[in-house]
């Protein structure tokens, strides 16, 4: 499509939206309790785990990675769905968060509280180790983003998914972290509590983020950058916020995913990972959080219904995404219809 | 200085595949103004159907090699054709993000569908040109890697024909110029841009097959990295610019090749992606591209 000749369709959704500031897709509910129900997630997942002696280690483990995937997917919905930059890096996000609270843990921690430490202490470095590990993922997104968030959409997608690679080939490049071998011996910090948690925080954050003022910015991103800009909102800035956020989020699952594996390598953090991560938002819906909190969901529990054909897994995976793209661009659990603007053109 | 030139042609020869499949992805973005993510797996295609045309035709024969070469072509060309028509022509009119996100469904889908049919295990590539070392002074050229520069050059020049000559070759720059304006002269644009998904997949089989020809083991996966390299050639020449496409093809091979025989070598598969980065930074419309001012 030739950019200086919008059709007919492009004009009238511009205008559009230009004149109804159109609410951001999430339930009502959501947006009216959002700290209520922020607690009553937080003290759901302690009770799970109070309770995690009592279920079948199979069924805990499945509940982990739906945990880690929620945090994940919901993240990048932040930079795919709301603010509408097309990332395919965030497992690269999720390698420097799990490198590096891996290291914290392993490294760092037993000079700083001793070999035999206290409970409180141990949970306190974890939290610590989690917390860099965003922090560090973070500044890895500044460093992706500030330069490539100039760039539209398919570039954008390209120079994130050089960085997944660039940044695999530099872990494996590191022999204190294990190089090809991967990283062994990670203390198994990551429980249900943790998980559920962090995913409580994160949909929280993420959500509160697009319903505040500030966050409108960001839809006002997605729905059109130049109109957005015309109204005096700073565009890189939003898009470099979206990045940092999600990749802040993307190391600490990176983080409670290798707390839990025990081990990580670079080649579990590759494009393919990135993928399913995409996957999950695009079939959720993009810029629809509880969309694509089913949709890490179905797509954890997918393959471990399919067990029998996970040599189909993949071809299901890009058959549904393009099936997908061509019936429903708007996701598969986008049940309710778009907001009708007010004054269509 | 021997090892020097060495390099450079090794490089070279590296550099003149990746600049037949940058030609493809320039081609399709020089008209539809987006990223064929596929275009690499048709690579990988076109090196598997040199590989079973190789269990039928001779070995180490001139006759052989082409006729896998026209036999990998011609099925390449046609799946390039079908992609089009079935994955990208419905969402010609909608957003961009739905058509990026389609093309890498659809290179997914070729990549695990691959895997179904060819099987996972790398499988080695026949011989199918007949092959020979020349030394001259010093320095080591195979037949394979004079067939490459033969097969690139005057691929390209028949494409620059086709492109400035030919009566299809003028619409498909009008298509380029102005879809809307080119349909108002009596351009059938769906004809042009099947035609141009045909031709850059074409090319890509000959990559396929030339690459394999040098690396001689194949697998469904095989094209992510060389068309991901082919895809920062072609931005590194300009993205939509053939004859930029040729050059930053070139170019990339030359410096990966000297990275490679450097102390750096393991960070090879990086120099690519580090190259991309600095070009879109400090110039991002490429070496020959012209940047486009978007206007509402």
């Amino acid at each position: 499509m030739n950019p200086a000749q919008p059709t007919s369709k492009e004009m009238g959704a511009a205008q559009s939206t230009a004149v109804v500031a159109k609410r951001p897709r999430g339930s009502n509910l959501v947006a009216r309790w959002p700290k209520t129900l922020l607690l009553a997630a937080l003290v759901a997942s302690f009770v799970l785990w109070w309770f995690s002696n009592h279920i079948n280690p199979y069924y805990a483990d499945i509940l982990i990675k739906i945990g880690i995937n929620i945090i994940l997917a919901v993240s990048l919905n932040l930079i795919n769905g709301y603010t509408g930059q097309f990332s395919l890096g965030h497992a690269g996000f999720m390698s420097v968060g799990a490198y590096t609270s891996a290291a914290v843990t392993m490294f760092v921690a037993p000079s700083l509280i001793g070999a035999t430490p206290s409970t409180a202490l141990t949970v306190a470095c974890f939290v610590l180790a989690l917390y860099v590990g965003g922090l560090v993922a973070a500044v890895a997104g500044i460093l992706v983003g500030a330069p490539s968030l100039r760039l539209k959409g398919d570039y954008l997608a390209i120079v994130t998914l050089g960085f997944g690679e660039i940044i695999r080939v530099i872990f494996r490049n590191i022999p204190k972290l294990g190089g090809a071998l991967g990283l062994n011996g990670i203390p198994p910090y990551t429980n249900l509590f943790w998980v559920f948690g962090t995913a409580a925080i994160c949909t929280y954050v993420v959500l509160a983020l697009v319903h505040s003022t500030y966050g409108r910015g960001f839809i006002a991103v997605q729905d059109d950058e130049v109109a957005a800009e015309a109204m005096g909102i700073n565009t890189t800035r939003y898009k470099i916020v979206a990045f940092v956020i999600g990749a802040f989020f993307a190391g600490i699952a990176g983080g409670l995913y290798g707390h839990y594996t025990l081990s990580i390598d670079p080649k579990g953090f590759d494009f393919m990972r990135s993928i399913e991560i995409v996957v999950m938002v695009i079939l959720g819906g993009m810029g629809n959080t509880t969309g694509v909190i089913f949709a890490a969901i179905l797509l954890t529990l997918l393959p471990e219904w399919l067990r029998t054909f996970e040599q189909y897994r993949m071809i299901l995976y890009s058959f549904l995404l393009v099936v997908l793209m061509l019936t429903r661009p708007q996701g598969l659990f986008a049940w309710r219809r778009k907001t009708k603007p007010i004054l269509a053109a | 200085m021997s090892e020097f030139l060495q390099q450079v042609i090794n490089g070279l020869s590296l550099g003149a595949i990746y600049a037949l499949i940058a030609l493809g992805y320039t081609m399709v973005y020089g008209i539809l103004r987006f990223i064929n993510f596929a275009h690499s797996d048709v690579f990988m295609v076109g090196a598997f159907m040199g590989f079973y045309a190789g269990k039928i035709l001779p070995h180490e024969s001139m006759l052989g090699g082409i006729g896998a070469l026209v036999f990998a072509m011609l099925v390449c060309a046609i799946l390039g054709i079908l992609i089009e028509r079935f994955a990208y022509r419905p969402l010609r009119e909608g957003s961009k993000l739905t058509v990026l996100i389609t093309a890498i469904g659809v290179s997914l889908l070729l990549e695990s569908g691959g895997q179904y049919l060819f099987g996972a295990d790398p499988k080695s590539f026949p011989m199918m040109f007949p092959s020979k070392e020349f030394s001259l002074g010093g320095i080591a050229i195979s037949s394979n890697q004079i067939l490459v520069f033969v097969a690139t050059a005057v691929l390209l020049v028949a494409l620059q024909f086709i492109v400035l000559k030919t009566k299809i070759g003028t619409a498909m720059r009008a298509v380029s110029f102005n879809p809307q304006a080119a349909s108002l002269v009596g351009i059938n644009n769906d004809v042009v841009i099947s035609f141009t998904f045909g031709i850059g997949s074409a090319l890509a089989a000959v990559g396929g097959i030339l690459y394999s020809s040098n690396y001689p083991s194949i697998d469904p996966y095989m094209g992510i990295l060389p068309g991901l390299k082919a895809f920062v050639a072609a931005v590194l020449g300009g993205i939509g610019n053939i004859p930029g496409a040729a050059m930053g093809g070139i170019l990339l091979g030359v410096i990966e090749t000297f990275v490679n025989g450097s102390r750096y070598s393991t960070y090879t598969d990086a120099i690519a992606f580090t190259v991309l980065i600095l070009i879109l930074l400090f110039k991002p419309a490429g070496i020959l591209g012209k940047l486009h001012v978007e206007k509402v």
